[in-house]
């Protein structure tokens, strides 16, 4: 009998989703994120050297709608980015395995990250005026 | 480059319905993951609904009702029936569990049953774990001592046997290696919270006296360090054995000793 190649058994599709594996996802979207974000931050700084014009063109971007949103995306990135990057050295510190602590830090980066970033912007937002 | 998608022989379709006979009071119903490789059709889901009042309380005992009394074709691991063997490991409602350990009651809704994740499929629910018994060996988990063997035992204190409870009560179902998102995507080159905990095991062994051996087998970006503590392996042992703090410690011993 020839024996037909394996089939794969199903994975990603059937998983049912812990909240830490969703934060692992997270952390690597986020970091991927940043480093975009990083791509317009030296647009910014290179506009801003260019001159009067370039510089006026980076900060009708930023301004815009479309900027905003995206600064809100990089300023959330940046601060889950951190919180989790925080629980990570934590774990390498040897705390925080036990399958409890699983969810329950999983909890405090997400509303430590939402808490930071929603406080910064709104500093920033109210800064601008 | 991780293939999140299935490969196009492993797309798994719609099977037959087996309905419960007229006058069932307790029906459930059960989409269990079928694969034929004689027939050369791609995996389809089959669904079985059963009278509970007739059926034991674990997903296991409906199991081997379906293949008793419905379809005999179904295959599946088993043995002890009790959560030591580690045969039956599947994912059962989206989770990898033993089916024998997991309550009917316990699962909510409809009850899909997939062969453990990312598997190659032999037939149904079984899946060939062939390169992660390689794997396994290859970590050498057997106590290997230079001194010469003493006339009596290697004792141990209390304290140093102490350090062995919680990894080596493993039963190598692999539930928590196929698991593992890391291992779903790296598995060739990455040992997997499975055969990490067995490595873990006798690294901790006050007997072994191979431990710096053992550590620079390990010291590798693929073998330990594509571990991203994403805890899947712990969230999902059916023997509440904890393989991500294993492979945490592995590595807090690869920095200890430098």
């Amino acid at each position: 009998m020839i024996q037909a190649e394996r089939p794969l058994s199903p994975h990603l599709q059937i998983y049912k989703w812990p909240l830490a594996m969703a934060t692992s996802i997270l952390h690597r979207a986020t970091g991927i994120a940043l480093a975009v974000g990083t791509v317009f931050l030296v647009w910014w700084l290179v506009a801003a050297a260019m001159g009067e014009q370039a510089y006026a063109q980076a900060q009708w971007f930023f301004g815009s709608w479309l900027g905003v949103i995206f600064l809100f995306g990089w300023c959330f990135s940046f601060f889950y980015h951190l919180c989790n990057g925080i629980r990570h050295l934590v774990w390498d510190a040897g705390y925080g395995f036990e399958k409890p602590d699983a969810y329950r830090n999983s909890v405090v980066v997400i509303a430590a990250a939402v808490i930071l970033t929603v406080v910064a912007f709104a500093a920033g937002m109210m800064a601008r005026g | 480059m991780a293939e999140f998608r299935l490969p196009k022989n492993s797309k798994v379709g719609t099977g037959k319905t087996h309905k419960a006979p007229a006058g069932t009071k307790k029906v459930r119903s059960f989409k269990i993951y079928r694969y034929d490789p004689d027939s050369g059709e791609n995996p389809r889901m089959d669904t079985y609904e059963i009278d509970l009042a007739e059926c034991g309380p674990m997903v296991l005992d409906a199991l081997i009702k379906i293949k008793n009394e419905i379809d005999t074709g179904l295959t599946f691991r088993r043995s002890c029936r009790e959560g030591v063997c580690g045969s039956c490991s599947m994912n059962i409602g989206g989770a990898n569990t033993l089916a024998c350990l997991k309550a009917i009651d316990d699962v909510p809704g409809e009850i899909a049953i997939y062969p453990l994740p990312h598997l190659p499929v032999v037939k149904d629910l079984v899946g060939d774990l062939t390169h992660i018994y390689a794997q396994y060996q290859s970590i050498q988990p057997w106590l290997q001592t230079e001194t010469p063997a003493p006339d009596r035992e290697r004792l141990q204190s209390e304290a140093e046997r102490a350090k062995l409870d919680g990894l080596w009560e493993c039963i190598l179902c692999f539930c928590c290696t196929t698991a593992c998102p890391s291992y779903w995507w790296q598995g060739e080159r990455y040992l997997g919270p499975a055969v990490l905990l067995q490595a873990a095991r006798w690294l901790e062994d006050s007997r072994d006296e191979k431990t710096g051996e053992r550590l620079d087998q390990l010291e590798d970006p693929f073998k330990l360090y594509r571990c991203h503590t994403i805890m899947n392996c712990t969230n999902t042992c059916p023997k509440g054995l904890n393989p991500a703090k294993a492979i945490g410690d592995i590595k807090q011993k690869m920095v200890e000793r430098r």
